[in-house]
């Protein structure tokens, strides 16, 4: 017998395992994400967490009591192993994998669904409990993190509320923190990409892009 | 009670925490949970860790998971030297930086190999096929070069002059593909060179302790059935 990622096959469509040229590509994806000065910073969260040092913004963001500090760093922890990745995964099998002529089998898709349920669930009995938001009381960069990964399915059709009362409260609780105006902004247009594809506006990406795209396509598991 | 860390040292990033813990002298009971007993996944250890994985840690009422987590926690509450997470906001931040990027690189691909190389053929008792390996080793030689030439550079550690709490969790990271018979740092004099300097900030006693576990899993017995299948479906989502 044998074994690959999920016990199934590697492979994307293509039938092919990734090879090593890919992986080599996916190099050249390492965009900077932040520019102060001569400093480059990459990563979400080492980011915000820059930011809320540097600007000294309000305290509930990043909390300077250790052990609620403790907490926002056990959920990115946490964020990074089991909420990156998996819930950026319908994007690509609705929207990017198309775009490039590519199907993801129905197989992944349905396992993506079945992972992405549990963490959702592990979401709320582990983090959000019975608090108002993820790591306590108050918001602060782990609901962010959270928001804007959960929001990406969303963004492509699947209702990942539904049926989950408490974690429905405590995106609306977020987001009215957030303000609407701000939301809007900064979610308008993941939020239309649906609709944005039936259009045909997304721009087709560039070759030099697809090798990367096929990587990334190839590692849904 | 103190403070309680409940490790196993097969597992990289319960060797990071044990060696911070070891290193900067932090009075701490050792836990010992036997992953692959399936120890992590009895009721007892559930309730310090619902998530059920290791590093964890107890302090009093207080209980933490995530190694990242852990080990700034100690950092903050220990006082330790400055260099392990530097005050200064950028240099901090590049700690940060890396630390986030580790959970899904290399961590990623030194777990695959280790499990694909040795843990499932020889503990698990099933082979995986040369593509399947192949397509590993490939990817762990993309990340490991990743790692020297975007964040060791010429650098005498991986975030700057001294050694932080990056290279400690990258240097452990590393010793997982090295325990699987993988030659990571051959053809990488400037890796090599940084691995002799961090096991040097270390101590070369504590480093080998702490790697004993790892550097013999090549010579674990197979499991016996019902372990195998409790752990397997763990695995399968744990290397996916
Ligand atoms: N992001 C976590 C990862 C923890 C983790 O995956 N631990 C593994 C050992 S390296 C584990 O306990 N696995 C048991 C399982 O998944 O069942 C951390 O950095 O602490
Ligand atoms: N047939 C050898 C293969 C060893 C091998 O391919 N090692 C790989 C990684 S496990 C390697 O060292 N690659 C060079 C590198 O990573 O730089 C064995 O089974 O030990």
């Amino acid at each position: 017998m044998y074994f690959g990622i999920g016990g199934g096959k590697t492979s994307c469509s293509t039938g092919q395992l990734p090879s090593k040229e890919l992986f080599q590509s996916n190099k050249l994806w390492q965009v900077p994400a932040l520019k102060d000065g001569d400093f480059i910073l990459t990563e979400s969260s080492a980011i915000l967490i820059y930011l809320s040092s540097k600007y000294q913004t309000a305290d509930h963001w990043y909390p300077s009591d250790l052990w609620a500090r403790a907490r926002v760093h056990e959920y990115l922890g946490w964020h990074a192993d089991s909420i990156r990745g998996v819930f950026g995964v319908p994007l690509w099998t609705k929207v990017l994998a198309p775009l490039i002529g590519v199907h993801v089998p129905e197989e992944k898709v349905e396992r993506n669904r079945t992972t992405m349920a549990r963490m959702l669930q592990q979401l709320e009995d582990k983090f959000l409990e019975d608090r108002a938001f993820l790591t306590g009381q108050q918001v602060s960069l782990a609901d962010l993190m959270a928001l804007e990964e959960l929001l990406q399915p969303v963004a492509v059709g699947y209702d990942l509320f539904e049926g989950r009362p408490r974690l429905a409260a405590w995106r609306e609780r977020v987001e009215a923190f957030l303000g609407s105006d701000l939301f809007q902004e900064t979610h308008g247009p993941i939020l239309n990409i649906l609709e944005q594809m039936v259009n045909k506006q997304i721009p087709k990406p560039p070759p030099e892009v697809h090798l990367f795209m096929l990587l990334r396509i190839s590692n849904i598991p | 009670m103190g403070l309680e860390l409940y490790l196993d040292l097969l597992s990289q990033p319960c060797r990071a925490v044990y060696i911070f813990a070891k290193k900067n002298r932090i009075p701490f009971e050792l836990r010992p949970v036997d992953l692959l007993k399936g120890q992590h996944l009895s009721d007892a250890f559930a309730q310090v860790n619902p998530l059920k994985k290791v590093p964890a840690l107890k302090d009093g009422n207080f209980t933490l998971a995530e190694s990242v987590a852990i080990l700034l926690y100690l950092t903050r509450k220990y006082k330790v030297p400055d260099h392990w997470y530097p005050q200064d906001v950028q240099a901090c931040a590049l700690v940060d930086e890396y630390l986030a990027w580790q959970h899904t690189a290399l961590r990623r691909s030194c777990l695959r190999a280790l499990w694909h190389k040795v843990m499932f053929p020889i503990f698990l008792g099933e082979p995986v096929s040369p593509e399947m390996l192949e397509a590993t080793l490939a990817e762990l030689d993309v990340t490991v070069q990743l790692l020297e030439d975007r964040f060791l550079q010429n650098k005498t550690f991986l975030t700057g002059p001294h050694i932080s709490l990056a290279d400690l969790v990258a240097i452990t990271e590393l010793m997982h593909p090295v325990g699987a018979g993988c030659q990571v740092f051959e053809g990488r004099p400037r890796l090599a060179a940084w691995r002799q300097r961090v096991e040097a900030a270390v101590g070369e006693d504590l480093f080998r302790e702490a790697h004993e576990v790892i550097l013999k899993a090549k010579d674990s017995p197979p499991a016996d059935p019902t372990i195998k299948q409790k752990l397997m479906p763990l695995v399968l989502a744990m290397i996916q």
